[in-house]
């Protein structure tokens, strides 16, 4: 096949461009320009999108002896991903930009445009397993479960999940670091990435605050609606978080308060005891399929964090999404995050989690 | 076997300029050093700095040395503009062409933000030529008050010829010196070096080494000194000079000026053959930069516009079927922006972004125009398709946010 390589820099897309060589791909390596903040120029970054990781990329493909090119895909990462995670928090959702990052740029734009160019495939680093059978292809759980990344792959369609190549689904990280020491790479030893890229500080509620502006309102009890306090924009907040709260009294019990509701008209945070926080019935929206629809109710895995645990469930489709009877309450579900289904450690489809009503 | 046609990039070394090279490798000495050693590599350094200054028109001692060509732009605007403000604090203003390449563009930009600079861009049409006559109104308008000029000789992207004889001569008789970057016309087109105040030339744009160029400075021309040092080159310029470097500069200035004329006519020819053949493959394409007479336009450039392609993906392309051009302008970290110089020529930003620049050498046969016209309809076709792609995208984006 003619693969692109979707290299970032790092360790993980490096070793899977190696192995689409090794298969006998005919790879070319691009590094997607998806940033032009200076902020993200900055050295030592473990986002993407920096000079060094470009430089990372480029020089491991030297080392593959295979074509590179920096793709600039800014303006379609500001439109589908930036403005994208703005509006879900300027909604009081709580979205996840690697999952839109997937969905939109790196299987559709860059897949398209590498469709258009006469490639058949994108490779990329990701920890999950395709498998190609009677059905068509299916998407998979990877086999190292501390490293799967098929939640954030929940939101691709056949047509999509046809276009890709995920080498490093049968391998552990740590053979995959071995693997790059071995071959040469550089970047053998460069840490993960963990923030979200386009916010290389870390800091999103200050980037909210940047973007969003500052709209500030309440922090009530969610029980008595009582005042407990304000803040400067509903949209900083998550259903679930403890933390960075910024109430200086305790509940009157003790109980550590947790935000259970963030309402945007109302610009109204309310915050309650974690029992609060516990919900037995998940509704999602835009459905996504990763294969087959669901049509009939069935028995499912439930997954609504990327590293979270799977929670059984009783699964029926509806109009626009789904709703899922959790057989053991789950705590902090937050609007806007995806909820992945899984059949078995195959991915069904996802949605994304509405708000709860009342 | 690849063919290249991104001359304008960079050069092969010539023959001559290796020979030259390699033979002085192996020899040690500093050419500031007094002993036997310094001698004799002082003596290759001077020996090359007589043949170049000989080759352009030039006396020795108006040759200065640089690590290359954008040294030399940055020798000169900088360099005029602090010698000429200290003689006259009132000389605040800078004349630039929009279409400089960055090693004037940004020294130029760079006086204006840090230095108080009045900069005034000069415009080109749409051919990218600039006009004497605006030169010499800006110049007639402000009095005094000028420090310098800059406009290049030809440009490297689109390949116009600048009326440097009319520039200069305005500027000469307003007494405002004129910098001129002739980076890409020297080795293609005859180079008078004695028009501007200062001449910046590079070597490897004409078959020499990497790594070195010179600033041709006029006799007397007062120039303030960027690097502080040794005071190697005329006490304006810093540095033990790399004399392998130099002798192969000079070994390569000696050769391309010593058959420019049938050279040059040569390459027009190809390139003419290279224009024809690819507007006869995609009718729809646009030559952008001079249209007429032979003097108007470098003779190894094409710059051509190819609507509904981006010039990435065109370039992907061709690299894969082993044809190497380039878009022509600058980079930040790999990405192609869009080229200033077309902006300024008053090409739509999406036309800017489907050019690409084909540029022939001495060493370019017409088995090279042939390669790219053999691999240059499915590269197209598959860029459009590519180019209609992101459209849909677009529209599709637009919708969602519509609704």
């Amino acid at each position: 096949m003619k693969v692109l390589a979707a290299m970032s820099g790092g360790v993980d897309s490096a070793v899977a461009a190696a192995r689409a060589v090794a298969q006998g791909h005919e790879v070319t390596g691009i590094h997607l320009a998806l940033s032009r903040n200076p902020e993200s120029y900055r050295s030592g970054a473990r986002g993407c999108c920096t000079i060094e990781d470009s430089r990372d990329a480029w020089r491991a493909a030297d080392l593959l002896g295979i074509p590179f090119y920096v793709w600039d895909m800014s303006e379609e990462f500001a439109a589908d991903v930036v403005d994208d995670f703005l509006a879900e928090y300027a909604a009081g959702r709580t979205p996840n930009p690697c999952l839109r990052c997937n969905e939109r740029i790196k299987f559709a734009a860059v897949l398209d445009r590498g469709r258009a160019l006469g490639f058949d495939a994108v490779c990329t680093g990701h920890y999950a397993r395709l498998v190609d059978g009677p059905e068509g292809r299916q998407l998979h759980r990877a086999a190292d479960p501390g490293k799967d990344q098929s939640y954030v792959l929940g939101v691709l369609d056949e047509d999509q999940l046809a276009g890709c190549l995920f080498p490093l689904g049968d391998s552990r990280k740590s053979e995959v670091r071995a693997e790059a020491a071995a071959l040469g790479l550089a970047v053998a030893a460069k840490p993960d990435s963990h923030d979200i890229c386009f916010i290389p500080s870390g800091d999103t509620a200050g980037f909210l605050r940047g973007r969003l502006g500052e709209e500030p309102g309440d922090i009530v009890d969610a029980g008595t609606g009582e005042v407990l306090g304000s803040h400067e924009g509903a949209y900083a907040f998550t259903v679930g978080q403890r933390r960075g709260v910024g109430l200086g009294q305790p509940a009157a019990d003790g109980a550590r308060r947790y935000v259970v509701d963030v309402d945007i008209t109302r610009r109204r945070v309310a915050v309650g005891p974690a029992a609060m926080l516990d919900v037995d019935q998940i509704r999602a929206v835009r459905p996504r399929w990763c294969g087959p629809e669901l049509v009939a109710p069935a028995g499912l895995g439930v997954q609504v964090r990327a590293h979270g645990e799977e929670i059984a469930a009783q699964v029926s489709p509806l109009e626009d999404g789904f709703i899922a009877e959790l057989t053991t309450p789950l705590r902090g579900v937050a609007p806007g995050q995806a909820a992945v289904l899984y059949s078995g450690t195959r991915v069904v489809g996802s949605g994304t989690i509405a708000r709860r009503a009342g | 076997m690849s063919t290249y046609l991104d001359h304008a990039a960079t050069t092969p070394l010539l023959d001559c300029a290796r020979d030259a090279m390699v033979g002085a490798l192996g020899s040690t000495g500093n050419a500031s050093s007094l002993h036997r050693a310094g001698r004799a590599s002082r003596r290759r350094v001077e020996e090359s700095r007589e043949v170049i200054a000989a080759a352009i028109g030039v006396t020795p001692s108006e040759v200065i040395f640089t690590a290359g060509g954008t040294e030399a732009d940055n020798l000169a605007v900088k360099g005029l503009w602090w010698a000429r403000t200290g003689q006259d604090p009132a000389r605040r203003r800078v004349l630039a062409s929009r279409i400089e390449h960055h090693a004037v563009l940004d020294p130029v930009h760079w006086l204006g933000e840090h230095e108080g600079a009045e900069v005034v861009w000069l415009d080109v049409d749409s051919e990218g030529r600039v006009d004497p006559g605006q030169v010499r109104a800006e110049l007639a308008a402000y009095p005094g008050q000028t420090a310098l000029v800059a406009v290049m000789w030809a440009n490297n992207e689109i390949g116009t010829v600048q009326p440097i004889g009319e520039i200069a001569a305005v500027c000469a008789a307003a007494g405002v010196p004129l910098h001129v970057d002739a980076v890409q016309a020297l080795g293609s087109i005859w180079v008078d070096p004695t028009l501007p105040s200062t001449l910046a030339i590079s070597a490897h744009k004409l078959g020499g080494p990497l790594g070195v160029g010179a600033l041709i400075a006029r006799r007397g021309l007062e120039l303030t000194p960027l690097t502080h040092g040794g005071g190697q080159e005329r006490q304006v310029r810093s540095g033990t000079l790399d004399v392998p470097a130099v002798m192969g500069f000079a070994a390569a200035v000696d050769h391309v000026l010593g058959d420019l004329a049938e050279q040059s006519a040569r390459m027009a020819g190809l390139r003419d053959a290279l224009l024809a053949g690819v507007v006869a493959l995609a009718p729809d394409a646009i030559v952008n930069g001079a249209r007429g007479g032979t003097d108007a336009r470098l003779p190894g450039n094409a710059h051509v516009s190819f609507p509904g392609c981006e010039s990435d993906a065109l370039l992907m392309l061709l690299d894969a079927a082993g044809v190497e051009a380039s878009t022509g302008s600058a980079c930040t970290a790999g990405v192609p922006e869009p080229s200033h110089v077309l902006l300024a020529m008053g090409v739509d930003p999406v036309i800017a972004r489907s050019s690409l620049r084909f540029s022939l050498g001495r060493r370019s046969t017409a088995e090279d125009v042939d390669a790219l016209l053999a691999a240059l309809p499915a590269a197209l076709t598959r860029a459009r398709r590519a180019g209609q792609v992101r459209v849909s995208a677009q529209m599709a984006a637009a919708v969602r946010e519509g609704a």
